[in-house]
């Protein structure tokens, strides 16, 4: 007997199947229904699953989320503007409980080669230009959730940097969620990003809470980067305090390619985002780099899996973590060094911070080499402020409270420092001060 | 300024300080001397409010004030400056930000205003200059990779930029070479004048030519065994301290039986 929860989500299916942007394609029939009996099939991950075993969704699978079938109103460009980040002037593409909202975006004047759309459109007037693309660099087993972003997948944004094409200014993804009062609303964003030999870009994908309702987020990005493209992304996960908010952010890098993911989770009830980049050419070079801030009763989960497939690859990842109250979080970073992939230099850090002592951390660096000639190195940390610090900064006449926020905000700025996007830098630290240091401005650490 | 009475500490519940008696008036300069694990450091840290050290009898004032009524900041605010044995690490937070946090929370508790960026941008640059360190040290993460020389040195700038009341030294002349030595030296004597007090601890003679104590205290077993001038530092360094510790032994001894 299959579980009544599975099953709705299989019969909603139906009844909504007709109504999906290129529902008349085959190709993209087949690539829904492949999402479907593949969740069909698997159902939710449970505790059982080695890659969910620190993470439990079972009050995600209780009862059926319902699709978004129509943006909804509400939200007009004066909720939006506390969400702008000072400084950052962007190709700005806003979507609102999973679709996307024209009036609220502002694409600007791309250059010729450079395409910025949402993929509703794309897949209603000219949908041959995806076949073939969507899904390409998703992993051939998803997860459950994932499969249903496959089967459900209505809209996000599509874009593509032609040959050699460079994006001044960054592009801003916005996905903002209000969900409804029956706290019962699924949104499952997509996007795909193609970035053609020798593009540069930088994209931000945010995902934004407003108010207090209960909703899941279930999205997809694909990134697929050509030769010599560079591409510098950052997520910044915002979802309201009980929203759920489950990510894959699967990554393809051609030869010489270079792609850095920033990735931030401060929202959500419970987080989870896999990244996985695969490094099937020569010369690529990828570097992770990750914070996650857990409050209150939070949960967030990082996945992380780098596979080096191809010899004189780069990976380099640092992921840092400050939980406080009864926040908890996975760390899961698994590094795949494959026979043929010699020369490799793959590097990656997990260190956590624990605030207080019922905050938790699971963190599990995982390096599996198959190549001989390779400079590999992983660790993981879980620590508490060091209280011979905070006992020299109170020597030297700073109070206690003071020098608690110091030392965690030197801890996290480690990996803010990376962040090369200036607005996106001077934005976490504003988060941080608010976040963790109850409000406590700091100046200027350098 | 300072008068410590009978002062008993105890760490983990063994005794350590077993009857400290030491008074420092301002414009002194006291240097203790003792064996390793007599209790220096650990006196340092009583004074400057370290988590850790039960005070079972006995105790301090500062300034008129019952020292163990303040905490390690507001001692810090009202001049006590320990440089320490083995200074921290602090990855992520400059030096120069220390220093500015620290010299504006001084102020601010004293009733001055903060110091304007650059007001206190050309006081650091005197002070870099007076310990003779290269001004790139002030953007490097506090002590981070700093040999263990130029982790004292940083600590006589800290002190020469706050410019305490009573400069306590935890064997700040250990691991420098002669020279460091003396801008050490250089760096806490021009702090000295009749408003402060100094505590230098070491163990080695050659720092007292260059910091010239008025007073030199032997610390043994928990105990100030012998207290004299500058020249019982020389005499120790002649003879050293077996009979010092030996006949502070035999007391303890004697009155453990009576
Ligand atoms: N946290 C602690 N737990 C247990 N014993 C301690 C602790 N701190 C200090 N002690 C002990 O107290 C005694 C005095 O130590 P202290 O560091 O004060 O010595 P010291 O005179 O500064 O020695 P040195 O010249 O080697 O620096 C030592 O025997 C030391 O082992
Ligand atoms: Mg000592």
């Amino acid at each position: 007997m299959t579980d009544p929860v599975r099953q709705s989500y299989v019969d909603s299916h139906r009844s909504v199947a007709q109504r999906l942007p290129g529902s008349a394609q085959p190709w993209l029939r087949r690539v829904r229904e492949a999402g479907l009996s593949r969740f069909n099939n698997v159902g939710f991950p449970t505790l059982r699953d080695e890659d969910w075993k620190y993470t439990d969704v079972r009050v995600i699978a209780k009862q059926p989320f319902l699709p978004v079938l129509d943006p909804g109103d509400g939200v007009d460009g004066e909720r939006l503007r506390p969400l702008s980040f000072a400084g950052l002037e962007s190709h700005r593409c806003v979507f609102v409980n999973g679709h996307y909202a024209p009036h609220l975006s502002a694409l600007g004047t791309l250059a010729d080669g450079i395409v910025v759309d949402n993929l509703a459109t794309v897949l209603n007037q000219q949908p041959r230009e995806l076949e073939g693309e969507l899904g390409r660099s998703a992993p051939g087993e998803l997860h459950g959730f994932a499969a249903l972003n496959t089967a459900y997948l209505m809209d996000g944004a599509y874009v593509r940097l032609g040959r050699n094409c460079e994006l001044e200014l960054p592009i801003e993804l916005i996905y903002v969620s209000t969900g409804t009062d029956d706290n019962r609303r699924v949104t499952y964003p997509r996007n795909l990003i193609i970035a053609e030999s020798g593009s540069r870009a930088v994209i931000v994908e945010r995902f934004v809470g407003l108010g207090q309702n209960r909703y899941l987020t279930s999205a997809i990005t694909e990134v697929i980067a050509g030769p010599s493209a560079h591409i510098d992304y950052y997520k910044l996960q915002e979802e309201s305090q009980r929203a759920y908010h489950v990510h894959g952010l699967y990554l393809e890098q051609a030869r010489d390619s270079a792609v850095t993911t920033n990735n931030i989770a401060l929202g959500a009830a419970i987080a989870r985002t896999d990244i996985q980049v695969s490094l099937a050419a020569p010369g690529t070079c990828s570097k992770l780099n990750g914070l996650y801030i857990g409050t209150g009763k939070q949960h967030i989960d990082n996945h992380t899996q780098v596979d080096h497939r191809s010899p004189h690859c780069i990976s380099d990842e640092f992921y840092k973590g400050v939980l406080d109250g009864r926040a908890r979080a996975v760390f899961h970073g698994r590094v795949v060094v494959h026979q043929d992939a010699q020369h490799t230099d793959a590097q990656q850090q997990n260190k956590n911070l624990l605030l207080s002592p019922n905050a938790e951390v699971d963190t599990k660096p995982q390096l599996e080499i198959y190549a001989d000639d390779v400079k590999c190195s992983h660790g993981a940390t879980v620590g508490q402020l060091d209280p011979d610090a905070i006992f020299y900064l109170r020597s030297r006449a700073l109070d206690e409270s003071t020098a608690r926020n110091l030392l965690t905000y030197a801890f996290a700025n480690d990996v803010i420092n990376r962040f090369a996007l200036d607005p996106i830098r001077r934005a976490m630290e504003g988060r941080l001060v608010s976040k963790l240091l109850h409000g406590q401005q700091l100046e200027d650490l350098a | 300024m300072l008068k410590i009475e009978n002062l008993h500490v105890d760490v983990d519940g063994t005794p350590i300080l077993k009857g400290i008696d030491l008074e420092v008036r301002a414009g002194e300069v006291h240097a203790i001397m003792g064996p390793n694990g007599s209790g220096k450091s650990t006196l340092a840290n009583v004074l400057t409010g370290r988590d850790g050290y039960e005070v079972t009898q006995g105790k301090i004032s500062y300034r008129d004030r019952d020292l163990f009524a303040l905490s390690t900041e507001e001692r810090a605010r009202e001049g006590i400056f320990l440089a320490f044995q083995y200074p921290v690490e602090i990855p992520g937070v400059s030096n120069l930000y220390l220093l500015k946090a620290a010299l504006n929370s001084k102020r601010k508790h004293l009733g001055l205003g903060e110091l304007s960026a650059v007001e206190f941008l050309k006081l650091i640059k005197e002070k870099v200059k007076l310990v003779q360190m290269k001004e790139e040290f002030l953007h490097r993460s506090v002590n981070q990779g700093f040999s263990g020389g130029e982790k004292k040195r940083n600590e006589i700038l800290q002190l020469a930029v706050l410019e305490p009341l009573l400069a306590i030294l935890d064997e700040t002349d250990s691991g420098l070479d002669i020279d460091a030595l003396k801008i050490v030296a250089h760096g806490v004597n021009s702090l000295r004048d009749a408003e402060r007090a100094i505590i230098v601890v070491t163990h080695y003679q050659r720092l007292l030519d260059y910091i010239v104590p008025d007073y030199v205290h032997v610390l043994a077993n928990g105990r100030v065994v012998k207290s004299g001038d500058k020249e019982l530092a020389l005499e120790l360094e002649k003879h050293g301290y077996t009979q010092l510790v030996q006949s502070s032994g035999e007391g303890a001894a004697r009155s453990a039986g009576a």
